[in-house]
């Protein structure tokens, strides 16, 4: 019974860190269609921004939850404004662009912090289930996913600012002749999506550590989870999780890590077969 | 002037004419020394040291004169961590740079690439790292300790101070698959039982599930030969879930890449490792190399590792060899290496041992406390007996194979 509760715990954390390394980029990509291949930096630049504001005396909470999104965000709106707004539409330039982008940043962080993993231990201490102890951490994790995800859909769902990026979104000729300045609004939105990642990676930083290369482990699972999930951002994000987070942990306690991470991908490569344009292409086709 | 055609193949015919005759090597040419080590990359933590001891090695035996009268020039390769990259540096330190000698490789698998390539241009061969024992090549040396060295040593020493059920958790490719059937053997030699091998893929972060399973197994504690920066992960993660303090922790490659300064002491405290080298061993050759190390690399500098010693001895090793045959030539260098020739090194004596061309040589049980390896226990002049029970280059000259241990 203890393992079971256990288990579950786990089974919901990677659901909340799947939903978490996705969904910038579910804004970014699902909302936006930019292939941003520098997903993954932004994650790690995120973590590192957590980490050196950590190291300069900051509370790790204000570094992980105010700092670390700040200065991805600002890094996103630069981003947008002196590469990717030259390329909306243009989606294989687009990704040519991103993907220098992502060696560049790989390279100056190298550069700047060099190649070994650096990290700080995660707060919160552990808990007791029964016979089984785990991370107060993970708990924390499962809160941050939660709330982000109820915070962006109540942002798209009841704000004027939501109903702006989402009618840019669908038309942006015709957001413009309503008054709306859908280059501003593309410059902000792509900021937001940078800084829910920036924030996410700060928030697995405790527990992966950051390194330079370290997007390359997150990135393919972030487009797997959004274009599994498909249209419906929210909706599709969160559905994807569940479905790739469940297989994936109860594959890798059932057997070893190597086959939870085919499991994931098998369901992937399965899941896009039969459904062309992902969960929410067919379910829940009214979600968000 | 103006150049004309009929004055420029004047001059490139004079330039090719002088080029020609520069070609054979003069007595006082340096000889080269190829390092092909990962200095960026996911395995950045292993290579940097290595090749700052193998650069302090190289500057030192220059400074005393050279070998054989020649200056010693080290041609460094930065393979990346990207194993493509060590066949392409490995044949242009072979047929580009003709080298004497190849210093390089730091996983198992980045050996396995090289290894051949060297064998195939007649270019001698020092591997350095600690590795999983058995390879059995003429052209090689391998300088690093082996399970029969380590495992054997620490298996017993875990088990009497801790219990006698082991879960093992290792890197996936040959270096843990095989590292890990080492440590089932001489577990289930001294008695004890193997609750479960789990192997993780280099870049595996989130070792939640495995946490779960591991407390699920219940075993009185946990050997680790996981690698690489993304595997640090897994002691955070184990720290964090509250169970250092409840099962106990013994591991093959931790420290290796200073993972004990990396990470905080209440992650690492307690865990117990067996290497060659320890950059706190008392002895006056170790004292001195210490002090010329941190004069050359700065006294802030981390830690000399494992892996940073293993390459300074393995080009002690070369040197002597080479002063030995009086040549740099391959097979005399290798003859005179396979007398059992021996240095007075950091770590203790180090002595080639002919039939497998591994080192006998001292180790020492450590513990991880508060960022530093305190040494608890001493072995002294250990041989590899899991080689040479299956090598012997003397009988077997041509051999070329890695054995692997079977269960």
């Amino acid at each position: 019974m203890d393992l079971i509760v256990l288990l579950a715990i786990q089974v919901i954390y990677a659901i909340a860190s799947l939903a978490l390394i996705s969904v910038g980029l579910a804004i970014i990509f699902g909302m936006m269609r930019v292939i941003n291949l520098a997903h993954g930096e932004f994650l790690m630049l995120g973590g590192y921004a957590a980490i050196v504001a950590t190291s300069h005396g900051v509370s790790i909470w204000i570094a992980m939850l105010v700092v670390a999104p700040v200065v991805v965000g600002i890094i996103g709106v630069i981003v947008e404004r002196t590469i990717i707004r030259f390329l909306y539409g243009r989606m294989i330039d687009t990704m040519l662009a991103t993907w220098g982008l992502s060696l560049f940043l790989v390279g100056l962080t190298t550069a700047v912090f060099g190649n070994t993993t650096v990290g700080i231990s995660a707060p919160l201490g552990s808990f007791q289930i029964g016979a089984y102890r785990t991370s107060g951490y993970t708990l924390f994790v499962i809160a941050v996913a939660l709330v982000l995800l109820g915070g962006i859909f109540a942002v798209l769902r009841w704000t004027r600012l939501g109903l702006i990026a989402r009618g840019t979104m669908q038309n942006a000729n015709m957001a413009a002749a309503l008054g709306v300045n859908p280059p501003r609004v593309y410059a902000v939105t792509f900021g937001i999506g940078a800084a829910l990642s920036g924030l996410a990676g700060a928030v697995l930083a405790p527990v992966s550590g950051v390194f330079p290369t370290i997007g390359v482990a997150y990135v393919a699972k972030s487009f797997i989870t959004v274009i599994g999930g498909g249209a419906a951002i929210l909706t599709g994000t969160v559905s994807a999780s569940a479905l790739f987070g469940t297989i994936n942990q109860i594959a890798t306690f059932a057997t070893t890590p190597v086959f939870g991470e085919v499991a994931l991908l098998a369901t992937a490569i399965v899941l896009i077969r039969l459904l062309p344009q992902g969960i929410t292409g067919r379910f829940f086709r009214r979600g968000l | 002037m103006r150049v004309n055609r009929r004055k420029f193949l004047q001059g490139t015919a004079a330039a090719a004419a002088a080029g020609a005759f520069s070609g054979p090597a003069f007595a006082d040419d340096p000889i080269g020394v190829a390092s092909i080590h990962d200095l960026s990359g996911g395995l950045d933590i292993y290579g940097k040291p290595m090749v700052d001891a193998l650069t302090l090695a190289v500057e030192e035996a220059n400074a005393a004169g050279g070998l054989l009268g020649r200056q010693i020039k080290l041609i460094n390769y930065d393979t990346q961590s990207n194993m493509q990259l060590y066949t392409q540096f490995a044949q242009q330190a072979a047929l580009k740079d003709k080298v004497a000698v190849v210093h390089g490789g730091i996983t198992s698998a980045s050996r396995e690439v090289i290894r051949p390539v060297l064998d195939r241009f007649k270019t001698l061969y020092f591997y350095n790292t600690q590795y999983e024992g058995g390879v059995c090549d003429r052209d090689q040396f391998d300088t690093g300790v082996t399970p029969a060295q380590t495992v054997e040593k620490l298996v017993p020493y875990a088990m009497k101070k801790w219990g006698k059920k082991v879960y093992v958790i290792a890197a996936d490719y040959n270096y843990g698959q095989i590292t890990s059937q080492w440590v089932k053997k001489y577990v289930t030699e001294n008695g004890g039982e193997v609750a479960s091998i789990d192997f993780f893929p280099l870049d595996v972060t989130n070792f939640g599930s495995t946490i779960s399973k591991i407390q699920a197994a219940k075993p009185d504690f946990v050997w680790s030969a996981l690698v690489g920066g993304a595997h640090i992960s897994f002691y955070r993660q184990w720290a964090a879930a509250g169970m250092r303090k409840s099962i106990p922790m013994a591991s093959t490659t931790f420290a290796v890449g200073n993972e004990h300064i990396v990470l905080s002491p209440e992650e690492c405290n307690g865990m117990l490792v067996c290497y060659n080298y320890f950059q706190d061993l008392k002895n006056k050759t170790n004292e001195a190399f210490v002090a010329a190390f941190h004069k050359r690399f700065g006294a802030d500098y981390p830690n000399v590792t494992e892996l940073a010693m293993g390459t300074y001895q393995g080009f002690r090793l070369w040197a002597e060899g080479v002063k030995k045959a009086g040549s740099v030539d391959r097979m005399k260098v290798i003859e005179a290496l396979e007398t059992g020739i021996s240095i007075d090194a950091p770590s203790g004596r180090v002595t080639i041992d002919p039939p497998t061309h591994h080192c006998i040589l001292d180790v020492h049980i450590a513990e991880v406390n508060d960022k530093k390896l305190n040494v608890l226990e001493d072995f002294s002049q250990q041989k590899p007996s899991d080689t040479a029970a299956v090598c012997d280059l003397i009988k077997n000259p041509n051999d070329n194979q890695q054995y692997v241990i079977k269960i």
